[in-house]
């Protein structure tokens, strides 16, 4: 078998030989997720348990988070809105802006820290003590029960969180607007609902199910690839969540372009 | 030798394995024969236990060629090698026990797994009998967390043994563990050979462990097996200064 020569090799080009092989590694994992997740036996406990800790146990943070989102930008956003007298589009402002940006990515960035973590630490703590190792002698599928299981779970649970934060952000705004400009509830909703359209609605979705996935597959792929012990574990938990959030802002970025491509077709 | 005339479970025929430089097994013959204990004797890092990650399939061999119960491992699907696995247990050196499942959901999930349409009496059963024999009935509803070194070694046994496999193969069984508990081990060690009809294969560096549980020892230095035979034979003719200095260190000579 052939190898690469590391030792003659200048440090930038060891780096790119690095990046590529990580690359490719990456998109191994991926393709091996999808080559596994439709395969039978199905995991369906699993996947409920972790659907569990993933969602529900993610709503007092989201929950707090998502409040005070709404609050604060309602607040910052009512001087600039008051100059032109136009306080009650404040609304429609929120809700756009909660709906097709802030919700999905205040949720996602919440769910890489919190779940993105953990997934990445309990899995690199189960490579290090060697439990997977431990699975694969016993003939029980490692990636089938801890990746695919993990994943789908995020893949389904970040859209009901983003539903969820949305409505919570729109809640905080609701109550800071009422104080303010003494609109009713129902008058509120009125305008979240007129100012926001299908594309807004059925765009965020799909965006929070690539969240999902990205958080997912991203803290599945650096724990069951640490090493160098109790370090190892730490490492991939950091880096589960500093990988996620970057993809989760190119993810964004790529969503905006191609939403506003249709929008405006 | 009785051992002998059983027959071969376990046939390795130069096996080589390196990593980058590092030239771990370099052309290792192994036999282990039926009902047997054999013990594999090392310092750390000599690739004891490399040897015995290649006979389950968690590393690839660089050459050489591994027969198992009359399957020859090389070229096996992943389907035929997990049927493999299913006939061969494996203790892992720290046990590797399910950490975030009680001791009973830990030998629940090979076993469900495994063989599909068992009732729940049949699975409290066998994991009650397994309990028994290594004799931690007591801990049933624990979580690893709350076991001593010695307890999650038995508890990785009875694992193993869950699925009654033909081959155990022991990784450092008494590493980390106090010398009575290492003692209780050992005895652990026979008992599983006796009550469960298993042919064995002991990494260790401890020569206690070694003359209570072993039938034959090898030794591994250099990446290959430098004396092998029963442990008064092994010593007593070894001629390798480095083979006597693991007696005279174990038994403080």
């Amino acid at each position: 078998m052939s190898k690469i020569n590391h030792e003659k090799k200048p440090l930038i080009s060891k780096k790119i030989d690095r990046f590529f092989i990580g690359l490719a590694s990456a998109f191994s994992f991926v393709k091996m997720f999808f080559q596994e997740v439709f395969k039978p036996p199905f995991e369906f406990k699993e996947i409920i348990r972790q659907c569990y800790e993933i969602g529900y146990r993610s709503l007092p943070l989201i929950s707090l988070t998502g409040f005070i989102v709404g609050i604060v930008f309602t607040n910052q956003s009512r001087p600039s809105l008051s100059e032109f007298g136009a306080t009650s589009w404040l609304p429609a402002l929120i809700s756009i802006a909660v709906v097709r940006a802030m919700g999905p990515l205040v949720t996602a960035l919440i769910a890489a820290g919190k779940v993105g973590s953990s997934i990445g630490a309990e899995i690199g703590s189960m490579k290090v003590t060697e439990q997977i190792d431990a699975m694969e002698v016993s003939a029980i599928n490692p990636f089938k029960y801890l990746v695919v299981t993990r994943t789908v779970a995020t893949t389904l649970m970040i859209p009901i969180l983003v539903m969820y934060t949305d409505f919570v952000a729109l809640m905080g705004s609701f109550i800071n607007v009422n104080q303010n400009e003494l609109v009713s509830l129902s008058t509120f909703f009125v305008q979240v609902f007129e100012a926001i359209s299908f594309l807004d609605l059925f765009s965020s979705l799909i965006k929070s199910l690539v969240f999902g996935f990205t958080i997912g597959i991203v803290g599945c792929y650096k724990g069951y690839n640490s090493s160098k012990g109790t370090e190892g574990v730490g490492k991939a938990a950091n880096s589960s969540v500093v990988m996620a959030m970057f993809l989760i802002f190119i993810e964004e970025l790529l969503a905006l372009q191609i939403v506003n491509a249709i929008r405006y077709a | 030798m009785l051992n002998q005339d059983r027959g071969k479970v376990v046939e390795i025929r130069g096996l080589k394995k390196s990593f980058d430089d590092n030239h771990v097994l370099m052309g290792v013959d192994l036999d282990l024969y039926k009902g047997e204990n054999l013990v594999v004797l090392g310092k750390s890092g000599s690739g004891k236990s490399v040897l015995i990650k290649i006979m389950v399939g968690l590393l690839k061999q660089d050459e050489g060629s591994i027969r198992i119960l009359g399957t020859d491992t090389d070229g096996l699907t992943l389907k035929e090698l997990n049927k493999l696995r299913l006939k061969i247990g494996f203790s892992f050196q720290h046990s590797a026990l399910y950490d975030s499942m009680t001791v009973k959901e830990n030998l629940e999930f090979p076993l469900t797994r495994n063989i599909k349409g068992l009732s729940r009496k049949e699975i409290d059963k066998r994991v009650d009998e397994l309990l028994d024999a290594v004799g931690l009935p007591q801990s049933v509803n624990q979580m690893p967390s709350e076991l001593s070194g010695g307890q999650k070694k038995r508890i990785g046994v009875a694992r193993t043994l869950i699925l009654n496999p033909e081959i155990m193969l022991y990784d450092e069984p008494t590493a980390g563990l106090d010398p009575i508990t290492c003692m209780d081990i050992n005895k652990l060690i026979n008992q599983v050979r006796e009550q469960f009809n298993t042919s064995s294969i002991v990494i260790t560096h401890d020569l206690t462990c070694a003359k209570e549980t072993g039938d034959r020892m090898t030794v591994l230095l250099d990446g290959q097996f430098k004396a092998t035979g029963t442990f008064e034979e092994v010593f007593a003719q070894a001629s390798d200064q480095r083979v006597k200095s693991f007696y005279d260190y174990n038994f403080i000579k």
